[in-house]
Order: C-alpha cells, then structure tokens, then sequence
C-alpha cells in the first residue's frame, strides 16, 4: 500500500515528524518498506502565466513567449513545446532556478533571442517517468506562487508492506485509524454525501450466489463525458500512490479505493446486454481481461455477466468486452463485498493479483459497499457531468460476517504479557480501535468493528493491546524456575562428533542443495524413480537427490575448473526415495575425495589417493560404534562407480553405505579429473555406540609368530584373518596383516600373504608346544578352507 | 731417567696429535701396551740398581699414570667433538612444513548452528529433527495457516504431485513435538527449509533455526528476555533488541526481532541501510489453535517460538555479503572456516 503522507495527515495530523510516523507505523506491524519525496529537488520555480507566444525567427520548433510571474517585468522565454499557449498558466523556473543538483537556470541565447528561464514539463520536476510538453496549470493557479507550494510538494509517498491479517490498513481511512490510535488522537469522520437520483432508470441484477456476494450496490449514471481530463489533483493524488491515471471514471474508482478501502468495478452500458448475473463461471467459460490476457474460468470462479457472457472476474479484473473508454456515455458503477473465503487464492491460480483481489481476499468492510458508490458518484458528476439513477443494493444477511463479541479477561492480559496493564488504558486502547468495550467484573465484553476481519479470539484482543501500548514498554524477564538439560545417553554420537572425525583427517564441510539435475541424479541411481517438484526452480534443480553424490559432483566439478586439484568434501543431509508409494528421507553423511592423497609439500610425493586412505576415513567413522568388527566391506558393482573399486558396507546383514571410485566413463563425461571416490554412509547405524566393557589386562607374555601364505589372487584376505581370529578367539589377540604382494617370484593368479598371529593367555604363560599346534591347526584349516600354501621361510 | 723424559715427551706429543679414537688407542698400544715404551722401561727395572730402583720405577709409574690421564681426557674430548659434529651434521630446517594431512572445517552455516544449538542445549532444550519432504498439515493447516489463507501463497511453496511439499519453514517440528510430548516442553531444531524464490537475496534452499519452549507462566516479557541473551551470547558484544509487531498466523503476539547492526554498532552503514538495526528473526507466543492441534490446553499452558534464518546470522557474524556463495562450496570460501 502506498500513499501520500499529506493525504494521511489530511484525515489525522499528529505532532510527529515523518521519520517518527514511519517508526510508529513499522513497530505496529505495518512496516513501511519505503518513504521518498514525492518530486525532485527543485527550486525556484513559480508559477506564471503566458501573455502571448510569437514564433522564433530563427527556428520552427522554438516559440518567444512572454511570460507573467507575478514580478514588475515579464520575462521573455525561448519554449520548444508545442502545447505552449497564449493564456495558460505555467510553472516557471525562473533565473536561479536549480533543477536537480547539478543545473541550475540561467540567462541564455537560443538561436540569438535571450531566453529568461524555462517553462517545465512535468518530467523536468520529477513529477512523471515522461511527459509531452509542458505541463499546463489550472486557470485559477495563484500567478508567481512557489510551485513546490502551490502543489504541495512537501510530501513523501510511503509504501507500507501490510501483513495478510491487515487488509483493513489498506486505505487511507485505515491507516488514518491506526495513527490515531497510536498517537491517542481521534481521525476525520467520514462523511458521505448522498447523491440523489435524477432519474429512474436501473439495471436488472440477479445475485445467484449470494453466499459469495452477500452485498451488492449498483447505480446506472447516464451521459457522462468521460472525455474531459482528469483534474490534477486527482492525477497527482494518483500518482503519489502509485496509480496512472487512464481516464476520469477509472481515476475516481481508483481514488475512492485508496481512501475508502473499497475496490469498485464500471461497465459501459452500451456494450452490454442486461440483466446483470452475479454466478459462479461455467465449466470452461472464458473471458477476456483488461490486461489483454484470456482466461478460461473453472466453475468456482466468481464472475459479473450479462445475458451473454462473463464480464468481469469479480473482485479481481474486469473484462475488455464493457471496458469503459473516453466515449462512454453511460456508465454502471458496481460496489460489492464478496466474501474473502470465496475470493481466497483465486487470482493467483489465473496468475493474476491486483489492487482489487488484494483487497477482497483480506476483507472488506461491508458497511463500505454503498458508500463508496455514493463518494464515487459525487466525484464522477463533479468531473464529468452525468445524471445518477436510484441505488440497487441487495444485502443477503445471512452470509455477512456476523458482529463478533469477544470476552477480554482482565487476568488474561498478565498471563500472555508478563505486564498489567491498567484497566483505563485496556479500554481507550481497544475504543480507540473502533471497538465497542462494556466491562464486567473480571473481563470486557469487545464488539469488534466489521472491518476488522483479523480479530477473533481473545488473544488477538491482547495483541492489539501490545500493539498499540507499544512492545517497547515490555520488560524483557527472566524466566523463573529450574532448567533440567536432556543430554544425548553415551550410546549416541553426536552429529557434530561424525563431522569432527573428517575435519580432523582433512575434510572440509559442503552443504549442497537437496534437489539436482535428473541427469546427475540417474547416474547413481538409474533403478530409482526420482522424486519429482512441480516447480522447480529450474531444470537443474528438479529432482530430490537419492544420494548425496550428484551435489558432491557438482561442488568437485565447481572446484576444479578453478585450479583446485586436491578436494577432501563431506556433506551430513538426508537422501530422498521413493519405494511404491513410500518416500524414504534418509539422514546420510557422505564425500567426495580426489587429487593427491597428501597436500602437496616437501615431504610428501604426488601419489594420487587411493581407495585404501578414502577407506581409512571411513574405518575412523565405524569406529565410533565401537564395534569396528561388525561391519564389512563387500566387493559390489554399483551404478557410477568403478565395477572394480566399490564396496558395499555390511553391519549385521544390512547394507549400511558405499565406498568407490567414480566410473571413469562418468569423471569423462563430467569432465572430471581423476582419482575420485566417493562414499555415502547411513548415520542412524553410525551414531550408534556400544558401550565399552573393561576385560582384565593379563600379566602373561604375549607370543607373536610371523606366517605368509600363498592364496588365490580373487580371495579377499578379510576372510582369511576372520577365520584366523576364529580359530581360539581367547588366545588370538590380534592377527595383523603386514604385507600383500604379488609380482615376481610369485605364480601369476595368486598373492602372497605375510601376517602376524599374537597369542596372550588370560591366566597363564602359554608353552611353546600349544603355540606351535595352535599355528599348525590354522595352517591345515586355511589349506582345507581357501587352499593356501604355506611359504617357507 | 732421560731417557723416560723423552719417552714422554714423544707420548704426549703423540696424543696430542691424534685425531681420532683410532689413533689415540694406537698411541696408548705404542706407549701403554703390553709391548709398548714405558712398559719397556718397567721391563728394565732389574737392570737398574737397586738403591735406583724406587725412585725410578715411581717416575715410570708416574709417567704412565700421566699418560693414560691425558688420553682418556683427549678421548673424552674427541667423542665430545665427534658428538657434536654429529649432532650438527643432524640438524633439521624446522621451518617446514609437517607432514600429512591438514585440518579441514565446518561450513559456516553449521559453525554458527552448532553454536545457537550449544546456547539453547545449555538451557535445557532438546534438539529434534523433523522430515523435509512435509505435508500440508504440518507445514500449513496445522499452524493455523488454514487454505488459501494469503499466507500460504507468501510461502512460494514447492510441491510433488502427490500433494506433498518441501517444509518452507521449521515449524511443522512444532506440531510433531507436541503431538509426541506433553508440556513443560523446551526444544529446538534446526535444518534446511526450501521456498521456490531465487535471487540475489533469497536461495531455494536456506537454513532456519526454531525453538519451542511450552510450560505454565511462560510471557511475551520472557520471549523478550530469552531473544535478548541469545542474542548477546552469539554476537558476544551488547546489543541492543528490539521487538516490532508482526503477524505470523502461528504466534500471537508476533514479533520481528530487531538487533542493534553488529557491523556499526548502530550508527548505520550499508549492511543495515542505514537504520542502525537488522532484523534477525521472528517469534511470538504460540496461537491458541497451534497448541490445541498439539493436544495442549492454552489455558493451562501458554508458550512462545522463535525462529531464525541462520545463513543471516552466519552472514552478520562471519562479514560473508553474498548469500549465494554459502552454496556453492568454493573451497577459496570452506578455506577460511
């Protein structure tokens, strides 16, 4: 809503300057976006009136005018417009004049006539974005007057942002109340004057849905002459507010819904074909609107029709079928309430929003419905002349708004605020507000005026009385009492703890956007249907991720085609699914690593990472659990990745996350450097912990003895040390892997194998010769399990 | 005796010429050893006469004793310069680098989340999370923003064509909390919320912090209180707060929370337009209807919310200017936290 601040202080003036009654305004919730002057700054301009206008000699476009300030001479200007005439009355900036910062009027030649300053267009004052010629007074305009004066430039145009509850703000008459009550002052009265009829003739109109029209007043008036100018004053009221004028009738319309709140309608008579129906649209109906936009209407639309056709969208556009236009003669001037439900979201869905929808859809007060049509009808005749017929006005009670009657209770107050507020101030507040306050005992009986839509439970009472008693006078209190904190059981691991493990082993924190490219995310998973957003910000941004990589790509895409070689990433977000008809979001911590394994420095090589340190980091997460033993990694092909070089993470039979390298057909066509690998864990399994139970430390020796074995290349040697561990999981302490080899001296298809078995007994030194069956025992079972051969020393 | 002195002499002169161990001990064989000069001369001892024969064998005695004293002092000081020149050949340049990885960083949306979290973990809160992908229920109805409320269409809602929605706000946790506990209540959730708007100042995805704090005897002077220390606590400077009417169909009575700008202390500059304050976030006291979709009886009990966009804080408390390079992950950005 925007409005001049003059218009305002017409209707309630308090004694506080515009930068307070843009702060009053904001802490009572109606926060004002903007405040600007409402024309450049400029000086010495008057006005003056044109005594006679002779052609240039030396120029066809350029007039001598002689021009009347108000001063002893006249001065002589040189004008280029060619509206200039003998007897209109200008504004003049005269010699000195500044214009802008930077130019100022002075005497000058033009084509050798001396030129005594400079009649203005209304664009040369900051008064339009463009204007044709100069702009042309009032007959009546006090000759050598100060235009800032004369039109009463010292204003601002202030837009406020209004909150959805306070569609009753967005009038002048609204705002007007608002300050009033803020500044303990009492507004204008609205006073309307009755325009009488001169005739008899109306329209038939028929409410076929009065539960969405419950008033409806319309007045035929006759032999208008819409084609004269709109007054400036109008104009310029117009413009402060952020309205054009287009012609006299629409520029009252307009006006009267500033001042009153009351969005009006007008149709041109002639172009239509009586009676007039208020009806909900009929399936596939359509209607052309005045923006030159065709809609096709669904049949809880609301619409103005004649005997034909639509006419209107009610409450939100007319039709270009019965436009008004400067020829219009007769005209019919509606005024409705429709009610705000039925008018709800309406708009948008024909993707439209207007000054009148706004309006609607927040509520407006019924008892305005004829009295705008009256104000209009007195401002319509004054400018163009017309004869008014008799008011039609249907009201359908039974679905206005009920008057409401909320109970205040005194105790109530104090239990919301944590303040007391005195009871006399309770009720100037909500009296000043228009409401009608009758106290009993413990509470006040609050009838709540129609126009306030927003009020309808007690605690919107004592908002208002926060509001306007100020939230600043509210002390800020401790809260009393005991604060138990609810800390995580040791059996969680904080998120914060699963990010400081990759932090701590060179990891840096990405956060990505939850939705991606289809394109990225059928990498990954092709087998999945994506979930799909009906608005997507843009083809990019479309589907929900069903890992994190498609986003962790990105990041890594984003950074190396900026130099950056070496990038350790993990993100902690949820991964979205779909399965049948179910929708998984599921909490996962995944990365991306890639470059070399070390910063590059002195010290280090350039060896590229391999799968075996991004694996390290993920051992590092596991081991949180404290149970480092119940997962696996499992050899899988995965969509994406290396067929070679990915695992699938195993914890008690589920499959808990994923560690690979990135195919290289996909780093190809992302245009990606290679080493890359990736892994995504499930953090519900990994912010479990165990416990951990002391076991007794033995006081014997401990026996390590040292075996390397010949195995087949494809047998995976976690199989081999599980089994080992298995053999006499009370003695084998450890089985620790010290070399993998395969090459030369080597058959080809196997590897060698070199681990240490470290034996401890709980309660006694062990004997050489149990050791030595011992080992003999794993040697024969590994041979009679995975045929493995011994290498002798 | 003469010749004992000369023998001497020779020694000394030996030891004093030798630069290592080796030639040292090879000095102490010629002189010392089982062969060497002086203990040649002791051999000569029956040669001499007897009367002599003291005094002589004391000199040799001595000069042994001499000799052997004077070596072991140059050994000493030879491994002692050998030490050294060891130790010297050893020395390292300790300004490089060390070795392996380095230390990564949060992101700063979780750096500054991690500590309001921390604020209100420390009051008793308990943190919960609540799904993204929401409904219309929890993330509308439920909040009071009943259909084609005005509201729902400020909230440029992403939607699935099943009618589900991306949470444009934390809020629906609100209503799964108290649909899961009773009151007193004290929590706080924080994650990643999504509204279909995307410029210089609005990214489709943000992040917001919410917390929820229901009992009996619970004031709009207490909300101010609690937003006043939050506050204080993250910007760790005095900052004025300043509650400003507002309307969120959740809270009543609503608030925008202003602060004093942390960049000019209040005296205005480009990052708060000139007005001295920044708005920081919204709250209020819990609507009658919220509490009465989560099963709670506002008569009993009253309670407030806030929330909060934390990229906002991140940007005030971290000087970032541009939100949308919170989201592009340059590591030039990661780097800094």
């Amino acid at each position: 809503m925007k409005f001049s601040e003059q218009w305002l202080r017409e209707w309630v003036n308090p004694a506080v300057t515009s930068e307070q009654l843009v702060e009053q305004l904001t802490m009572a919730g109606l926060e004002v976006d903007s405040i600007e002057p409402v024309a450049g700054r400029f000086s010495g301009v008057v006005v003056g009136h044109v005594l006679a206008v002779q052609p240039h000699p030396d120029a066809d476009r350029l007039r001598v005018c002689q021009v009347d300030v108000g001063q002893s001479d006249t001065l002589n200007i040189v004008c280029g417009a060619s509206n200039v005439r003998e007897g209109i009355r200008v504004p003049v900036a005269v010699i000195g004049a500044r214009l802008g910062a930077d130019f100022t009027i002075k005497r000058a030649k033009l084509r050798g006539i001396e030129s005594q300053g400079m009649i203005c267009s209304a664009q040369e004052l900051g008064l339009a974005e463009t204007s044709q010629g100069i702009l042309i007074l009032a007959d009546e305009a006090p000759l050598g007057q100060d235009f800032r004066e004369y039109w009463q430039l010292n204003d601002n145009a202030i837009t406020v942002e209004l909150t959805p509850n306070r569609g009753d703000c967005a009038s002048v008459n609204g705002l007007a109340r608002e300050i009033a009550a803020l500044n303990g002052m009492l507004k204008k009265q609205l006073v309307i004057n009755s325009v009488a009829a001169k005739h008899t003739e109306q329209l038939a109109i028929i409410i076929k849905a009065p539960e969405a029209c419950p008033r409806y007043v319309g007045r035929l008036i006759r032999n208008v002459n819409n084609q004269v100018a709109s007054p400036l004053w109008l104009i310029e009221r117009l413009r402060r507010s952020g309205l054009r004028s287009i012609n006299p009738i629409v520029d009252v319309l307009n006006y009267v819904m500033l001042e009153l709140g009351q969005p009006m309608h007008v149709f041109d008579v002639a172009k239509l074909n009586p009676d007039i129906e208020v009806r909900f649209a009929q399936a596939d109906e359509t209607l052309n609107l005045l923006n030159g936009q065709t809609v096709k209407l669904s049949s809880d639309t609301l619409v103005i029709a004649d005997q034909d056709k639509a006419l209107a969208l009610a409450g939100i556009m007319g039709g270009s079928e019965a436009e008004v236009t400067a020829k219009t003669q007769t005209i019919f001037l509606e005024s409705a309430f429709f009610e705000p439900i039925a008018m709800a979201g309406k708009a948008r869905r024909y993707g439209l929003h207007t000054d009148s929808s706004y309006r609607f859809e927040r509520g407006v007060d019924p008892a305005l419905t004829e009295k705008a049509v009256q104000r209009a009808s007195e401002l319509i005749i004054q400018i163009t002349g017309g004869e008014p017929g008799p008011i039609f006005d249907q009201i359908s009670s039974e679905y206005l708004p009920n008057p409401l009657t909320i109970k205040l209770r005194k105790t109530r107050i104090k239990t919301v605020l944590g303040i007391t507020i005195p009871e006399a101030e309770v009720q100037t507040i909500l009296t000043s507000l228009d409401m009608q306050v009758t106290p009993d005992a413990e509470a006040w009986q609050v009838q709540i005026p129609a126009h306030r839509f927003d009020i309808k439970l007690e605690i919107d009472l004592i908002e208002e009385l926060a509001r306007i008693y100020g939230y600043d006078k509210i002390p800020q209190q401790a809260v009393q009492g005991q604060f138990t904190a609810k800390p995580l059981t040791e059996t969680q691991t904080d998120f914060y703890r699963l990010r400081n493990v990759l932090i701590d082993r060179g990891y840096r924190e990405a956060i990505t956007y939850s939705f991606v490219a289809p394109k990225l995310n059928n990498i990954f998973a092709p087998e999945q249907v994506p979930l799909e957003l009906c608005n997507p910000i843009s083809a990019e941004l479309a589907v929900m991720r069903s890992h994190l990589w498609p986003g962790l790509l990105g990041v890594l895409q984003h950074n190396q085609h900026r130099q950056q070689e070496r990038i350790r990433l993990f993100e902690i977000g949820l991964k979205f699914n779909q399965y049948d008809e179910r929708i998984v979001q599921q909490p996962v911590i995944g990365g991306i690593v890639a470059g070399t394994r070390y910063p590059e420095q002195w010290a280090s090589g350039k060896e590229p990472v391999d799968f075996f340190d991004v694996k390290a980091d993920i051992e590092a997460l596991l081991a949180l659990t404290g149970r480092q033993q119940a997962f696996s990694f499992v050899s899988v092909e995965k969509p994406g990745l290396h067929p070679g070089q990915t695992a699938k993470i195993i914890c008690d039979e589920q499959v808990i996350g994923y560690i690979g390298a990135l195919h290289p057909l996909v780093a190809e066509q992302q245009n990606l450097t290679l080493p890359i690998y990736l892994f995504e864990l499930d953090i519900s399994i990994i912010n479990q912990q165990v416990i951990p139970s002391y076991t007794t430390l033995s006081k014997y020796p401990s026996i390590r003895r040292d075996l390397a074995f010949l195995v087949e290349q494809n047998l995976p040697v976690a199989d081999l040390l599980t089994k080992i561990r298995n053999e006499a999981k009370d003695i084998i302490k450890q089985v620790q892997l010290f070399d993998v080899y395969q090459g030369k001296g080597i058959p080809i298809g196997q590897k060698s194998v070199a681990l240490g078995i470290i034996m401890q007994h709980a309660e006694r030194t062990l004997i050489d010769e149990e050791v030595n069956q011992l080992i003999q025992k794993i040697i024969s079972d590994l041979q009679q399990a995975f045929g493995v051969k011994l290498r002798e020393e | 005796m003469q010749n004992l002195q000369v023998i001497l002499a020779a020694a000394k002169l030996a030891v004093e010429q030798a630069q290592d161990i080796k030639t040292l001990e090879q000095v102490r064989i010629n002189y010392l050893g089982k062969s060497g000069q002086l203990t040649e001369l002791l051999k000569q001892l029956g040669q001499i006469p007897a009367e002599q024969r003291p005094q002589f064998g004391q000199a040799v005695n001595q000069a042994k004793q001499e000799l052997q004293s004077l070596i072991q002092n140059t050994e000493q000081s030879i491994q002692a310069s050998q030490l050294q020149q060891k130790l010297a050949n050893e020395s390292i340049d300790v300004s490089l680098a060390g070795r392996g990885q380095t230390l990564g960083g949060l992101h700063p949306i979780t750096r500054i989340r991690q500590r309001i979290e921390q604020f209100f973990t420390q009051l008793g809160f308990s943190m919960v999370d609540g799904p993204e992908i929401e409904n219309e229920y929890y993330n509308f109805t439920a909040l009071n923003i009943p259909e084609h409320h005005p509201a729902r269409a400020m909230h440029d809602t992403f939607y699935f064509p099943n009618g589900l929605l991306l949470r444009t706000h934390t809020s629906p946790v609100q209503i799964r909390t108290m649909e899961q506990q009773k009151p007193p209540l004290r929590i706080i959730t924080a994650g990643r919320t999504y509204r279909c708007d995307s410029d210089v100042r609005h990214t489709p995805m943000f992040h917001q912090v919410e917390g929820l704090w229901v009992d009996q005897g619970l004031t709009f002077a207490n909300l101010k209180w609690l937003m006043q220390a939050f506050l204080t606590h993250i910007f760790e400077t005095t900052v004025d707060v300043k509650f400003r009417a507002s309307y969120f169909p959740f809270t009543e009575p609503s608030a925008e929370i202003d602060m004093t700008c942390v960049h000019c202390q209040g005296s205005g500059c480009r990052v708060c337009s000139h007005s001295g304050w920044i708005e920081v976030g919204g709250c209020g006291m819990v609507h009658p209807n919220v509490l009465a979709a989560g099963n709670i009886d506002s008569e009993e009990y009253t309670g407030f919310a806030f929330g909060m966009g934390i990229e906002r804080i991140a940007m005030l408390r971290y000087g970032i200017d541009d939100l949308r390079v919170l989201f592009e992950n340059d590591l030039r950005l990661l780097e800094q936290f």
